[in-house]
């Protein structure tokens, strides 16, 4: 019989990557080929009253709103920000105009040249601001793009009959993707058609935004994706505006027009991770239960709607963490700002919501004097329970294990106890994470999509798979290939994935919501168990298989009710930090982490998954700060924004527990995304009992350390 | 300044005359075709786009081109036939350090360059030589593994 799916083998792409062969959008040429660069708006909310353009040499072009022949709106969730600035700008660093020509030196100095006459208007900076009643509207009636709320049970009974009620606000930061590849994209006009190449997670996305601007079919638009170095969701609906900005300049220009990102503008102007102010209420029985929960979830959106909606959704339905509230009422807001637009990023809404409600627990468990990690448990949600939305979790959730065997690995209990009331420079400290993820799109998401993935087995019995779900360093083209090859019994040599080209692949959806395996790698088995069955037949067979949710889902969007997800993959992290008294300097010391993702594919690849995914959830906890002053993004560079280095990161111990989904390829569930959610609140939980204090933002900084302690 | 300097690049005497403050980045990549070298930041901080230079690992961003006269580089094209970069190679993969790999060629020449000063490097050691090499996908951890495994497998003179 065959070895296990789980057993890790050696990525199909290591070797090319390791000597440099793999070509990303960067390394890419083409004849003629011409470079563009963006002038953006220097205000956070202006009419532009003129703009003057220096005489340009030959062959030097700028584009603009004038030049896109179709609708000027990036086609997001709704018609969007538009690809270039019509008369007025709503953020520092929006898109005005491209300036394109063959030599790089030459459009810096026209830039330099092009002098742009504002008329500041009154602008929005804060989530804070833009909720006051006398504030300038810069989005409907509310500045809100969306107001969404829920309820399950009878909140307002249950807070009635209430014997202690707790409040508290958490607010988190910014967090920048930081992909080591910055964005870029090529763009290139021949014979009334576009062809796109693009660093991207997405190529249906741009596809789409792209034909809308030409106001062209969509059949005479083509989008190819380059290999991607990295995304993290920032490289979700972000790479639409400029496939469409190298599209109209290509246009313009009729020569291949390439766009590539410096570092600066790249932090400073791409989409980012969600700020957000969180307002906890929670009620208590006497046997100090929680009866109910009311829950407020703000996000800064930025000056465009973007995904927010869906952010904030995936946000709202994590709001009350792994804990089984009978009674909640939660409310959504993703309010409207001039500042840079946010977006996508790995855990989309998760990680704030999960950091808020773990503060809470942890701070319930302070007040009522019980141990946190059993307060914990007895709220711990089970088979059979249901979810804040009111859906039924039918499958087994083990977090009574995991909880027992990470207790054993990392001995967090005793240390919590240990770590109490330590005196000298250097105090040290645990704390606890638990989280979930919901697999694939919230809502109705997949079936809105229909995601389509098609196997083509060609006469020398080599497969091919086609799907547009790409290669960003997850391990898609790996992981794929395997499902594949282990559903036919046929090498992994025999099984083809190039990266997705729109006019060969059909929509299988984007690769975005930890839903590349579990669901599209789930059509990809279920094609290949059909392959296989007609494997004999002559000449080339294709198989194409369409997603459509298990029957058991039940989702009712307007009221939010029932089943957001149809599975989660579940997982608890502890982290152990030192805090130096003297500096406030926190240095994460071990990690421990545990996590039920059904089967992992590949456990090396998941293992790389974890390490990552931790270690940019202690950044983002930690040292990853950025700050909007004025609507400007004060860090610019990398020195400024700091990730962690390798002097930085701690020794991960981690494990998986198999738990097989009956509906993912081989058992597997999603993962991508919930090995970022943990890391930070247990950072924090760790703060907390090294200082025997109370953290309520991230990420947690010296100086506001030093603050509280001198309170 | 002259207006043609000379160096070793990949074993080999090359000249360059013209612009002397352009980066050594550009250079490579655009009049040499060296394409293994990347662009991450731009700002000398992440390392995409170290050589050897000299030995020594050195974002080559930062590096301008009149800088190198009379020195030796090597970019990972030039060292991808030696024994060492096979032991090197083979470690990653085992290792699993490499993901989306926009930093694993600059993560290869600092592990070179490391190797070939200190064969056996503590932890702490490999930390330190790499702190100027970032890696967003793999949390580094992997990547420290992957020298560890490297240095151990042994049969190779670094
Ligand atoms: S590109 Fe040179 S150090 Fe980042
Ligand atoms: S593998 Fe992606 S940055 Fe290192």
């Amino acid at each position: 019989m065959n070895e296990k799916i789980s057993e890790s083998i050696v990525r199909v792409d290591a070797h090319t990557k390791i000597g440099g062969q793999t070509k990303y959008v960067g390394d890419m040429k083409f004849d003629g080929m011409l470079y563009a660069k963006t002038v953006r708006s220097l205000h956070p909310r202006a009419k532009i009253l003129s703009i003057d353009i220096p005489d340009i040499p030959d062959g030097y072009f700028i584009v603009d709103k004038n030049d896109v022949p179709g609708k000027n709106r990036v086609k997001i969730l709704i018609y969007d920000q538009p690809f270039f600035a019509e008369g007025a700008v709503n953020y520092i660093g929006e898109p005005i105009l491209l300036v394109v020509g063959p030599d790089r030196d030459i459009i810096s100095q026209i830039i330099s040249q092009i002098d742009i006459e504002y008329e500041p208007l009154p602008a929005v900076l804060t989530i804070e601001d833009a909720l006051l009643e006398n504030s300038p509207r810069i989005y409907g009636q509310d500045n809100c793009f969306v107001s969404h709320e829920y309820i399950k049970g009878e909140p307002d009974d249950a807070f009635a009959n209430a014997d202690k009620i707790i409040d508290g606000e958490y607010r988190t930061g910014y967090q920048e993707q930081l992909y080591i590849e910055p964005q870029g994209v090529i763009g290139i006009y021949e014979n009334h058609r576009m062809t796109i190449y693009g660093s991207m997670q997405c190529p249906y996305y741009a596809h789409r935004a792209i034909a809308e601007g030409l106001g062209w079919s969509e059949d005479k638009v083509r989008v190819i994706q380059t290999t991607t170095g990295g995304a993290f969701g920032g490289k979700e609906e972000y790479p639409s505006l400029l496939s469409g900005q190298v599209a109209f300049a290509s246009l313009k220009t009729k020569k291949p027009v390439k766009l590539v990102f410096d570092r600066d503008e790249d932090i400073q102007t791409t989409t980012k991770r969600h700020p957000s102010v969180i307002h906890h209420r929670t009620a208590l029985d006497s046997n100090g239960t929680i009866i109910a929960a009311d829950i407020d979830i703000k996000f800064d959106a930025g000056a465009y709607a973007g995904l927010s909606d869906v952010v904030l959704q995936r946000g709202m339905f994590c709001a009350s963490g792994v804990y089984n509230i009978p009674n909640l009422r939660v409310r959504g807001r993703a309010v409207a700002t001039n500042t840079v637009p946010n977006g996508a990023f790995r855990g989309f809404g998760a990680p704030q919501a999960f950091f808020a409600m773990d503060m809470q627990i942890e701070k319930i468990a302070r007040i009522i004097g019980i141990n946190s990690l059993d307060f914990r448990l007895k709220h711990a949600l089970k088979k059979g329970d249901r979810t804040c939305t009111d859906g039924l979790l039918r499958h087994d959730v083990k977090i009574p294990e995991m909880m027992s065997r990470i207790e054993e690995l990392s001995d967090i209990r005793d240390k919590i106890k240990k770590f109490k009331s330590q005196t000298g420079r250097i105090r040290k400290g645990i704390g606890l994470s638990m989280f979930y993820h919901g697999c694939g799109f919230t809502g109705n998401g997949e079936e809105i999509i229909h995601g389509t993935a098609t196997l083509r087995k060609y006469p020398d019995s080599k497969v091919e798979i086609l799907t547009s779900n790409v290669e960003m360093g997850q391990g898609a083209l790996t992981a794929m290939r395997k499902i594949v090859a282990k559903s036919l019994e046929i090498p992994i040599e025999d099984v083809i994935y190039e990266n997705p080209d729109t006019s060969r692949v059909p929509d299988s959806g984007p690769t975005v919501a930890s839903r590349t395996t579990v669901i599209v790698g789930g059509l990809l088995k279920s094609a290949a168990d059909e392959l296989k069955q007609r494997w004999n037949e002559p000449g080339e067979i294709e198989v194409s298989k369409t997603y459509h949710h298990p029957k058991y889902i039940e989702w009712n969007q307007e009221t939010m009710h029932g089943d957001a997800y149809p599975t989660y993959s579940w997982g608890i992290n502890v982290v152990e930090v030192e805090v130096d008294t003297l500096t406030y300097e926190i240095t994460p010391k071990k990690v421990w982490a545990i996590f039920d993702v059904g089967v992992p594919i590949d456990e090396r690849m998941m293992r790389g998954q974890i390490e990552g995914g931790i270690v940019q959830g202690l950044g983002y906890g930690s040292i990853e700060v950025m700050e909007n002053i004025g609507g400007k993004i004060q860090q610019g560079t990398i020195t400024d924004y700091t990730i962690p280095t390798a002097k930085d990161v701690p020794e991960i111990v981690s494990e998986m527990l198999d738990n097989p989904y009956e509906y993912g390829p081989f058992g597997a569930k999603c993962s991508g995304e919930l090995t970022l959610i943990g890391a930070a609140p247990a950072l924090a939980a760790a703060v907390e009992n090294a200082l025997e204090i109370e953290i309520n933002k991230i990420p947690v900084r010296p100086e506001e350390l030093l603050e509280k302690m001198e309170l | 300044m002259s207006d043609e300097i000379r160096f070793k690049l990949n074993g080999e005497t090359v000249s360059y005359s013209g612009n002397m403050v352009r980066r050594l980045l550009d250079v490579l990549r655009d009049d040499f075709g060296l394409l293994g070298i990347k662009e991450g930041c731009g700002e000398g901080e992440c390392g995409a786009c170290s050589v050897l230079l000299n030995s020594r690992n050195v974002p080559s961003c930062i590096t301008l081109i009149g800088a190198v006269d009379g020195s030796e580089i090597y970019t990972i094209e030039g060292i991808r036939n030696t024994e060492q970069f096979a032991v090197l190679s083979e470690s990653f993969a085992e290792a699993g350090a490499v993901q989306c790999g926009f930093c694993t060629p600059g993560m290869i020449i600092a592990s070179l360059s490391l190797l070939e000063q200190n064969p056996s490097p503590t932890r702490e050691q490999i930390q330190d030589a790499l702190s100027g090499n970032l890696c967003r996908c793999s949390g580094m951890n992997m990547i420290i593994e992957a020298i560890q495994i490297a240095a151990n497998k042994g049969g190779v003179k670094w």
